[in-house]
């Protein structure tokens, strides 16, 4: 128990480059969101309608 | 660096220590990984299939099929990185790849490309029609499991029978637009199908040391430059009719058949060349001249079917007014 868990430091690359997949996975993230919110819009009710 | 050396670098472990490291991957890796110019070719193709399939589809859901095609294709191209990392190691073409360059570690492109997977084909189920979807999901599975794992270290028909893969995307826009499938969506399938190995032999042809390094047996390396001029120009002569198949057939106008029959002939002369030129800088220029005209010409002969649709879609208008 006496041991000190060993702790990972980014360098800074390492953070720059976490940084910009985040924004990356967010921008991805809020353009489906969009696309889902355009798709209802264009579909109508229609969007319901979906037989097997 | 050779494919043994590679292989006992993943096995001794080096490789995978590797990947235990913090990633510096960027976007622009993770976009390689993509393979965006093989995506660029597909997204065409696809669009032709949506623009020419005889129902109406909005411009937001043909928008989103093609946007899902994209994404499916790109993972079809990341999960084949992943798969493929050790022999891309050591062919010069590929060895600048995010996963042999240490960019990108192979448990994440193998999760990235996964995941793009999941979304594509569920995204294109979801909002445009499962039939798609389903075609798909078989097409990424095609190209992964069957072409990529399978044939591609197995057989010489390695890049025939895997170009069914490449040769899908058309079929999946028309499904995305129409719902169902008939003949026409099929031929176009066929133009891709048969236009893949003269396509990619013309390649094969300048990089058969690179292949045999990496011993992934392309027919040049296993049957050797003769017989992979001969099938060359036996693929190109069998590419002219069916090229112009969707004219003949009456799917379009006398001016793509004009023009598939033109570029056909152009195909079957650059093939011509490459039979003949098998020495020297002259045999490599040949081959290289193919490669970039078949690329052309399949450019041309769908761009040739959007047109072509365009203007009977104009001429039914103006005599529907009439």
């Amino acid at each position: 128990m006496g041991e000190e868990r060993q702790k990972i430091v980014l360098t800074e690359e390492q953070k720059r480059s976490r940084r910009a997949r985040s924004i990356a996975i967010a921008l991805a993230l809020g353009a489906l969101v969009i696309l889902f919110y355009i798709v209802t819009l264009v579909k109508g009710p229609a969007v319901l309608n979906r037989p097997l | 660096m050779s494919l043994a050396s590679v292989n006992a670098q993943f096995a001794t472990g080096a490789a995978a220590a590797r990947q235990y490291e913090p990633s510096v991957a960027g976007v622009g890796d993770y976009l390689a990984l993509m393979k965006p110019r093989v995506m660029s070719l597909v997204v065409f193709t696809a669009l032709v299939g949506v623009v020419i399939a005889p129902s109406h589809i909005h411009p937001v859901i043909g928008f989103t099929a093609l946007l899902c095609i994209a994404v499916g294709a790109g993972a079809a191209g990341t999960l084949n990185m992943w798969y493929d990392a050790d022999i891309d190691a050591v062919m010069t073409r590929t060895s600048r790849r995010p996963i042999p360059r240490g960019r990108i570690a192979p448990g994440e492109a193998l999760a990235f490309g996964v995941v793009l997977t999941g979304f594509a084909v569920g995204v294109l189920g979801l909002l445009v029609n499962w039939t798609a979807a389903a075609l798909l999901a078989f097409t990424i599975f095609f190209y992964v499991a069957v072409y990529t794992a399978w044939l591609k270290r197995r057989t010489a028909q390695n890049i025939v029978i895997g170009g069914a893969a490449g040769a899908l995307p058309p079929v999946i826009g028309w499904a995305a637009a129409d719902g169902g499938l008939s003949l026409e969506p099929w031929l176009l399938f066929l133009i891709i199908f048969l236009w893949t190995p003269p396509h990619f032999w013309a390649l094969a042809l300048t990089r058969t040391d690179d292949y045999g390094r990496a011993r992934i047996p392309m027919l040049p390396v296993v049957a050797g430059a003769r017989e992979t001029r001969r099938q060359i120009l036996l693929y190109s002569v069998v590419l002219v009719p069916v090229g112009a198949a969707p004219w003949l057939l009456g799917y379009a106008g006398a001016t793509y058949g004009m023009t598939a029959l033109f570029a056909g002939t152009l195909m079957v002369a650059f093939a011509w060349r490459v039979w003949r030129e098998r020495q020297g800088e002259c045999a490599e220029h040949a081959a290289h001249h193919l490669f970039g005209f078949s690329i052309l010409y399949l450019f041309v002969l769908f761009a040739g079917l959007l047109i072509d649709h365009g203007r009977h879609g104009v001429m039914g208008a103006v005599a529907g007014i009439g």
